[in-house]
C-alpha cells in the first residue's frame, strides 16, 4: 500500500513533536489508544488565558505513518483556534486532507479522540464540566 | 562497488530468481515446448527427459529417490496434498493429526478444513524460543493419530524444530511425519533419510527458482506412503497429482536445487556471519530483542522487536530503500499482529514492534551496512516521537496505565 505524499511529508517532517508541562493548569493532555492495538497518541494543547486561543499544541505518537501524520496534522490545525472551535475538528476532515485509505481511518479517529481528550482535561482542570463525548465512529 | 537501491531483505517472502535458473528454463518455452506426457513423438520425449532430469536434481538435494518427488504448483499445494491426502488415504486407520500453532497458514487452514471433514487436530503450543515440547508431542499421540505435521524452519522467526527427534517419536508410534520445509530446503542440509521424513513440502521461489512450482516428497519405502489425489485428471505423478507438467518451471526448480546443492554450505556460512553482524549491531539499541531461538535457527533469518516503536511506522522510515517485513498488524489485512510472535508469548505491543530480516544469495556487506544505519537512525527518530518511550524513560510502568481499547 502506497502512502499519500501528505502522509509521507508529515512522517518525514512531523510538526510539533514534543511535550508540554502537563502540570500547568492551562495545558490539556489527551492520551488515547493502546500499545496492544499498535497505536498510542498523546496530544497536548496550551491555552493562552488572555485570548482563549490555543497558543501551542504538541504530540507524541506510537503508531504507523498514518497515525503519526494524523496527529501532526491535528496539532497544526489546533493552533490559533479557540477550544470550542477545536471541538469541531472531525476525523473525516483528517481523512480527506491526508487521503487516508479505508484501513487507516482508525488513525484519524484516534486523532479526533486525542483532541477531545486533551480539551476535556483542560476543561476539568479549569473547573468546567467534562463534555459528554459521543466519540468518533469506530 | 556502488550501492544500488532498493535493497531486498525479504527473502523469506520470495527470492529473486538466479539468472542461471532462467537460462536453464528458456529453451522450454518456445523451442522445446512439448507435453511431457506425449509418449509417441520427440517433442514429448524431450520434455519428459527434462522433467526426469529435474526430478533427479531435486531428489539429490534432499537425498531422496527421484520417484519420490511429486511436482506441484508450490508449497501451499504440497501442504494441502500432504495433509488432506493423508487424511483421506489413512481414514481407516484414524483421523487425528498433530501440528503446532506456529505453522504456516497453508498447514493451519488445511487442518481447519480437515476438522470440518470430521478430523481431530491437536495444535501444540511452542515455548518462548518457538520450539515444540517433544514430551507433549508424544503425549498427544493416540491410537487414532495418523500424522504429525510440523514445519522444518519457521518463515517468520527462522526457528528450526528438532526434526530428528520428532521423526523418532513418529516412528516409535507408527505415525507418519510430514514437514513443511519451504524455508529450509536449499538453505540448510535437509536429508529425508537421516531426518526420518515421510512427506515434505517445498517450493521453487524460496530457493532462487521460479514461482508457481514446488514439490511434495512422498516416501516410497519403510514405510511406503500414499496420498489421495486432491485433483482429478490424467493421473500424472504416480496418480497423486494430475495436470500437465509445467516443464519450464520444473526445469527451473531442478536447476535451483542443483545450485543450492553446490553452493548451500558456503552460502549458509556467509549469510550467518552477515546476519549476526546485522543483528548484533541492531541489538546495540536499547530495548531491542531477538524473537525466537538464536541457537536453533536458519542462518539467514533474524526477527527483532524494537520496543516502543511500531513496525509499520518504522518501515516507513526506510521502505523506499529497504524491503523488509514486519509482524505489525498494520502490514496485514487482518489488523491482527503476527500469530507466530504471539505464540512465543510476546505481548501484542512487542509483536507490533517487530521486523523480519531475510538475507539471501544476493545480499552484500554494503547492503547490510546501509541497513544497520538506516534502521538505527529511524528507531531513534521514532522513539523521540513515541509517548511510550518517554514514559519508559520516566520510569512509568506501562502495564499500570489503563489504556482505552478500541
Amino acid at each position: 500500500m502506497a502512502y499519500s505524499d501528505k502522509v509521507i511529508d508529515h512522517y518525514s517532517n512531523p510538526k510539533n513533536v514534543g511535550t508540554l508541562d502537563k502540570a500547568k493548569t492551562n495545558v490539556g493532555t489527551g492520551l488515547v489508544g493502546a500499545p496492544e492495538c499498535g497505536d498510542v497518541m498523546r496530544l497536548q494543547i496550551e491555552v493562552d488565558e488572555a485570548t482563549g486561543l490555543i497558543a501551542d499544541a504538541k504530540f507524541k505518537t506510537f503508531g504507523c505513518g498514518s497515525a503519526i501524520a494524523s496527529s501532526s496534522l491535528a496539532t497544526e490545525w489546533l493552533k490559533g483556534k479557540t477550544v470550542d472551535q477545536a471541538l469541531s475538528i472531525d476525523n473525516m476532515d483528517i481523512v480527506e486532507e491526508l487521503n487516508l485509505p479505508p484501513v487507516k481511518i482508525h488513525c484519524s479517529v484516534l486523532a479526533e479522540d486525542a483532541i477531545k481528550a486533551a480539551i476535556n482535561d483542560y476543561r476539568v482542570k479549569n473547573g468546567m464540566p467534562a463534555l459528554e463525548l459521543e466519540g468518533a465512529k469506530h | 562497488m556502488e550501492l544500488k537501491l532498493p535493497i531486498y531483505l525479504d527473502n523469506n517472502a520470495t527470492t529473486p530468481m538466479d539468472p542461471r535458473v532462467l537460462e536453464a528454463m528458456l529453451p522450454y518455452f518456445v523451442e522445446k515446448f512439448g507435453n511431457a506426457a506425449s509418449r509417441n513423438h520427440s517433442f514429448g520425449w524431450v520434455a519428459e527427459e527434462a522433467v526426469d532430469y529435474a526430478r533427479e536434481q531435486v531428489a539429490k538435494l534432499i537425498n531422496a529417490d527421484p520417484k519420490e518427488i511429486i511436482f506441484t504448483s508450490g508449497a501451499t499445494e504440497s501442504d494441502n496434498l500432504a495433509l488432506k491426502g493423508v487424511f483421506e488415504m489413512y481414514a481407516s486407520k484414524g483421523n487425528h493429526i498433530i501440528t503446532a500453532t506456529t505453522e504456516h497458514k497453508a498447514v493451519l487452514d488445511a487442518c481447519k478444513h480437515i476438522e470440518k471433514m470430521g478430523g481431530q487436530v491437536t495444535y501444540l503450543e511452542v515455548n518462548p524460543e518457538g520450539l515444540i515440547d517433544l514430551q507433549e508431542l508424544e503425549n498427544s499421540i493416540t491410537d487414532k493419530t495418523i500424522l504429525i505435521a510440523l514445519m522444518y524452519g519457521n518463515n517468520e522467526i527462522g526457528v528450526i524444530q528438532p526434526v530428528r527427534e520428532i521423526s523418532a517419536i513418529a516412528r516409535k508410534h507408527g505415525v507418519l511425519f510430514f514437514t513443511d520445509a519451504t524455508q529450509a530446503v536449499g538453505k540448510i542440509p535437509v536429508d529425508v533419510q537421516a531426518d526420518g521424513i515421510d512427506l515434505m513440502a517445498f517450493s521453487g521461489h524460496k530457493m532462487y527458482g521460479p514461482k508457481g512450482v514446488g514439490a511434495l516428497y512422498v516416501r516410497r519405502k519403510n514405510p511406503r506412503v500414499k496420498v489421495t489425489a486432491q485433483m482429478d485428471g490424467g493421473g500424472h505423478e504416480r496418480g497423486m497429482r494430475s495436470g500437465t507438467m509445467n516443464v519450464p518451471a520444473i526445469v527451473g526448480l531442478g536447476k535451483a536445487c542443483e545450485l543450492c546443492m553446490n553452493e548451500m554450505e558456503a552460502e549458509a556460512k556467509r549469510l550467518s556471519v552477515m546476519r549476526d553482524r546485522l543483528e548484533n549491531a541492531l541489538l546495540e539499541l536499547e530495548e531491542a530483542y531477538v524473537n525466537g531461538s538464536k541457537e536453533h535457527r536458519l542462518p539467514h533469518v533474524s526477527n527483532i522487536s524494537f520496543k516502543y516503536v511500531e513496525g509499520e511506522g518504522l518501515m516507513m522510515g526506510f521502505n523506499k530503500n529497504i524491503a523488509l517485513s514486519s509482524g505489525s498488524a498494520c502490514t496485514s489485512a487482518s489488523l491482527e499482529p503476527s500469530y507466530v510472535l504471539k505464540a512465543l508469548g510476546l505481548g501484542d505491543d512487542l509483536a507490533h514492534s517487530s521486523l523480519r530480516f531475510g538475507l539471501g544469495r544476493f545480499t552484500t556487506d554494503e547492503q547490510i551496512d546501509y541497513t544497520i544505519n538506516a534502521i538505527k537512525e529511524t528507531v531513534l527518530k521514532l522513539r523521540e516521537m513515541s509517548p511510550l518511550w518517554e514514559m519508559f524513560k520516566e520510569g512509568i510502568d506501562l502495564d499500570t496505565i489503563e489504556w482505552a481499547h478500541h
